[in-house]
């Protein structure tokens, strides 16, 4: 049962290595963490977590342009033109701070971990070699589609966003790649703690592979389209009600609302998924500690003395959502070695992220149910005031969904940070002081948003002054509307 | 295999020195341009020139990273865990500059423009600089194989500062032959002999700075000068030779000549360092074939540069090629 808690089962890492694992860490168990531990930690979830909000605009906010895009040439709309040709602009901003910030996160996974690389590098590394080819593919189209509106032609145009779609698909595929493997590790030889062989196809293809990357993919269209379509209900919400703002409503809207049912439904996969993969991993999800059937899903509710507590309780709930029947015998923490248990208060963090993941999907699924009967009753004109405020603030709750996702999946990995294989304190840097690092990083990321709040609230004034002509900074005016009447 | 590589990565540093340094150089004349007045035309040719291309010159640092970390996994780390400061000024650089550039092109105000382009400016200075520092601390010998070398002295030495400095006039020295150009695209003489004359004194910086380094190298790093001299030296004489021949055409006024001179100049000088490493990935003591991931990975990597080379270069030939026709522009 401890082999199993500590493998996935993809890898059946002998019990032998495991014990020797073991065995070899009761020291440092003994000492306290590496004082790198805490910065570092902080420091990458930090950056992740700021990075992560802008990954949904890189991803897929062009798509949900693209079909305003289509509006505009197809049926010689002049609004869904506007709206397609400022959405790039945003885009362009957002996408320059997705970059800056992601190369930080690359130089992060040396400068912090560099642990990991030294002695995963060769398997870890290959899907983010991958990834650097869809970066290429997105920064270089996504520079044509946004600077090209005025001189190519509308459908060549048009067509130079699709490689920034695909790549985008491929680029969160990659990472995502990256991460599965961490918590699913297959497709490497290890001999006296080296990598000496590596089967690149299944390190890229682990076993957490292909839901987690679809998971992410479905959050990252979830994000965007609702963040996107909140920024026009609220401008209906000042009174803008024209067609220009229920276009720029709609689209986005429709895209949220697609996304939303799949990706609970991929949730519900995923849940049973770790389940019989991540043991440890669900455990933490559930708060249980002992093992057993009939096993109820707790509703909220912080770990005390290694006892969930101030929790509601679902009878036989978990039991029966993880294995489909009451009697389905679910693994607690106590089953996991001591000296590999994660803490009360990571435990408490997992399971609170994953509720607050679900409870926020729901109401976003809740407002997807919403639009679509309001758009059968009366197409949505007039829509009610508290459906455009329930709209308004989704976007922020998508956001709140994606980074508990990520706190589930990361923090519910720990102590480990390849499963079964490397323990996040022989990870991380042990030279030098990260302390300063990570307060360099929380100043200036500071001033990176308030910066793009100023340079979007910026652009929003120009243009609500009518005024699309751009300051001798500005990328390009808007040229006439193709076909306006 | 190994060395096939490690050749990929030498191109990925060379054309990173390249793209990414005429990008970065912009900053030094940006900095320097003036105040607002006078400062707005030369501003607006850099937003111009830039633009759309800035993210892709930068993904070349991205492509380096990686092949290094999964191809060389040790040498990736004995870097990270020696050179961490200058690295981690380099990543907050990048930082600071791309999103300095993204905003100040949108926003309105003056104030706001100011403070967006002082910082885009002064971290294309302090990036490169770090950069060259770090390259000549890798060069010198300053990173051990382990790892955890000296952090301070590691990338404040002789042979580090030379080549900070070398990289920010470098780079500013791309940055204005490729400004040159595009300001004659527009026909517009007076950024075009604006750009020319920093194009001039950069060439003469970094021959000084060239001559000069040769010493400094002499005493700090002998190894790396016997090295150079002895097997990197076609690649300094093509370098010098380019160097001069493109000085020559701008001021003769062949402009035609003056990019791919220039860029070789450039592009022979990294090579040359890469040349006199050879076999040597960290100064003269980690080799390539000591620290080269397991063959798979490599077989892996040198795959995916293939597919890389085939997907990526003629795309980024599109857009230069638009870039250059003015069709990624609004006016
Ligand atoms: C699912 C998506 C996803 C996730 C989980 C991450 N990223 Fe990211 N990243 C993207 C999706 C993405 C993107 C959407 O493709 C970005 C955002 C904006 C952009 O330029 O591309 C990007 C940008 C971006 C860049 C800049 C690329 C460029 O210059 O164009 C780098 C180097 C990274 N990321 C690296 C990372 C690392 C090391 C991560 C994790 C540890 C990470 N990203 C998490
Ligand atoms: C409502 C039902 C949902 C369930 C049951 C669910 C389940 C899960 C589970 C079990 C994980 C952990 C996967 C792992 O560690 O391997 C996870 C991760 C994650 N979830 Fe959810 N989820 C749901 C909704 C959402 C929503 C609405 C979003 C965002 C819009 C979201 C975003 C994420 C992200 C970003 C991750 C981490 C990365 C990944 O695995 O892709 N989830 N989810
Ligand atoms: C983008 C959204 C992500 C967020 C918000 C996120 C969040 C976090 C958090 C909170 C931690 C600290 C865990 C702890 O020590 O308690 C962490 C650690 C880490 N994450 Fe993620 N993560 C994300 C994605 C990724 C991806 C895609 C990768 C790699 C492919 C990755 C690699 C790591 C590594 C290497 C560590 C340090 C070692 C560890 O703690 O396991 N993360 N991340």
């Amino acid at each position: 049962m401890a082999a199993r808690l500590l493998s996935p089962a993809a890898t059946p890492v002998p019990k032998s290595l495991i014990t020797s694992a073991d065995n070899s860490r009761v020291l440092l168990v003994a000492a306290a963490d590496p004082s790198q531990l805490l910065p570092a930690r902080e420091q990458m979830a930090f950056t992740l977590g700021f990075h992560i909000i802008l990954v949904p605009f890189g991803v897929a906010f062009t798509f949900i342009t693209m079909i305003a895009n289509y509006r505009a040439i197809r049926h010689h709309d002049a609004d869904a033109l506007l709206l397609a040709q400022r959405w790039s602009k945003v885009a362009a901003v957002l996408f320059a701070v997705g970059a800056v910030s992601g190369t930080v996160l690359s130089f992060e996974m040396g400068l912090l971990w560099p642990g990991l690389m030294k002695r995963f590098g060769a398997a870890y590394g290959i899907p983010f070699a991958v990834e650097g080819i869809f970066f290429f593919l997105e920064a270089i189209f996504v520079a044509i589609y946004i600077y090209g509106w005025n001189r190519l032609s509308p459908w060549v145009h048009f067509w130079s966003g699709l490689p920034v779609v695909i790549a985008g698909v491929g680029g969160t595929l990659s990472v995502v790649a990256a991460n599965s493997w961490m918590n699913s590790p297959s497709g490497i030889t290890v001999r006296h703690g080296r990598v000496v062989d590596v089967d690149v196809w299944r390190v890229f293809f682990n076993k957490a592979f292909w839901y987690e990357a679809i998971h992410m993919l479905l959050a990252a269209y979830v994000v965007a389209g609702f963040a996107v379509a909140g920024v026009y209900a609220v401008g209906m919400l000042r009174g803008r009600r024209d067609r220009y703002h229920r276009i720029g409503l709609l689209v986005p809207l429709v895209v949220g609302a697609i996304a939303i049912p799949l990706q609970i439904f991929m949730g519900d996969v995923i849940a049973r998924a770790v389940f019989h993969d991540e043991p440890a991993k669900f455990a933490a999800i559930e708060g249980l500690r002992n093992t057993g059937t009939h096993v109820p899903e707790e509703l909220g509710g912080v770990m005390v003395d290694g006892r969930l507590r101030f929790s509601i309780p679902i009878p036989d709930g978990a039991s029966l959502l993880s294995g489909f029947s009451p009697s389905t015998r679910v693994a607690g923490l106590n089953a996991i070695p001591a000296k590999v248990r994660p803490p009360d208060h990571l435990v408490t963090i997992v399971h609170l992220s994953f509720d607050i993941m679900v409870g926020t999907g729901f109401l976003l699924l809740g407002l997807a149910l919403w639009f679509a009967l309001a758009w059968r009753q009366h197409r949505l004109t007039p829509a009610s005031t508290w459906f455009l405020r329930a709209t308004a603030i989704s976007g922020v709750v998508a956001v709140v969904s994606l980074e508990c996702g990520w706190v589930v999946t990361e923090v519910g990995r720990q102590p480990w940070t390849v499963v079964g294989r490397l323990l996040t304190r022989d990870a991380v840097q042990t030279s030098g002081n990260l302390w300063p690092f990570f307060a360099g990083a929380v100043v200036i990321y500071a001033g990176v948003t308030v910066g793009a709040g100023f340079a979007l609230r910026a652009l929003r004034r120009r243009w609500a002054a009518g005024q699309d002509v751009s300051t001798p900074y500005g990328p390009d005016d808007e040229h006439a509307p193709v076909g306006a009447p | 295999m190994n060395t096939a590589v490690a050749l990929v990565l030498l191109l990925g540093v060379v054309l990173y020195g390249v793209f990414g340094g005429a990008d970065f150089g912009t900053g030094l004349w940006d900095l320097t341009a003036g105040g607002a007045q006078r400062g707005q035309r030369p501003r607006e040719l850099i937003d111009h020139a830039i633009g759309p291309v800035w993210e892709a010159n930068h993904t070349w640092l991205i492509f380096c990273l990686v092949v290094l970390w999964s191809g060389f996994p040790t040498a990736f780390a004995a870097i990270m865990t020696t050179q961490y400061i200058p690295l981690g000024m380099a990543a907050f650089g990048i930082v600071l500059r791309g999103s300095g550039f993204a905003f100040r092109k949108v926003s309105i105000r003056t104030a706001e423009q100011r403070v967006n382009g002082a910082a885009f400016a002064a971290s294309s200075i302090l990036t490169p600089f770090c950069f060259g520092a770090v390259a000549g601390g890798i060069a010198s010998e300053r990173v051990p194989s382990a790892g955890h070398g000296d952090p301070v002295t590691s990338w404040l030495n002789p042979t580090s500062v030379l080549g900070g400095v070398l990289a920010v006039f470098t780079c500013g020295y791309l940055a204005a032959v490729f400004l040159a150009a595009e300001a004659r695209r527009r026909d517009d003489r007076v950024l075009e002999v604006w750009a020319r004359r920093r194009a001039v004194g950069a060439a003469l910086t970094c021959g000084a700075l060239a001559v000069a380094g040769l010493f400094v190298l002499d005493h700090d790093a002998h190894r790396l000068y016997v090295h150079l001299l002895h097997d990197g030296w076609p690649c300094l004489t093509l370098s010098a030779v380019a160097g001069v021949a493109a000085l020559v055409a701008t001021l003769r006024g062949s402009p035609a000549l003056v990019r791919p001179l220039g860029v070789l100049a450039v592009a022979a000088v990294l090579a040359g360092w890469g040349v006199s490493q050879y076999p040597y990935l960290l100064g003269t003591h980690l080799a390539i074939d000591v620290a080269a991931a397991p063959p798979a990975t490599m077989s892996a990597l040198a795959v995916i540069a293939v597919i890389a080379l085939v997907l990526v270069g003629p795309s980024l030939v599109v857009l230069f090629l638009l870039t250059a026709r003015g069709r990624l522009e609004g006016d």
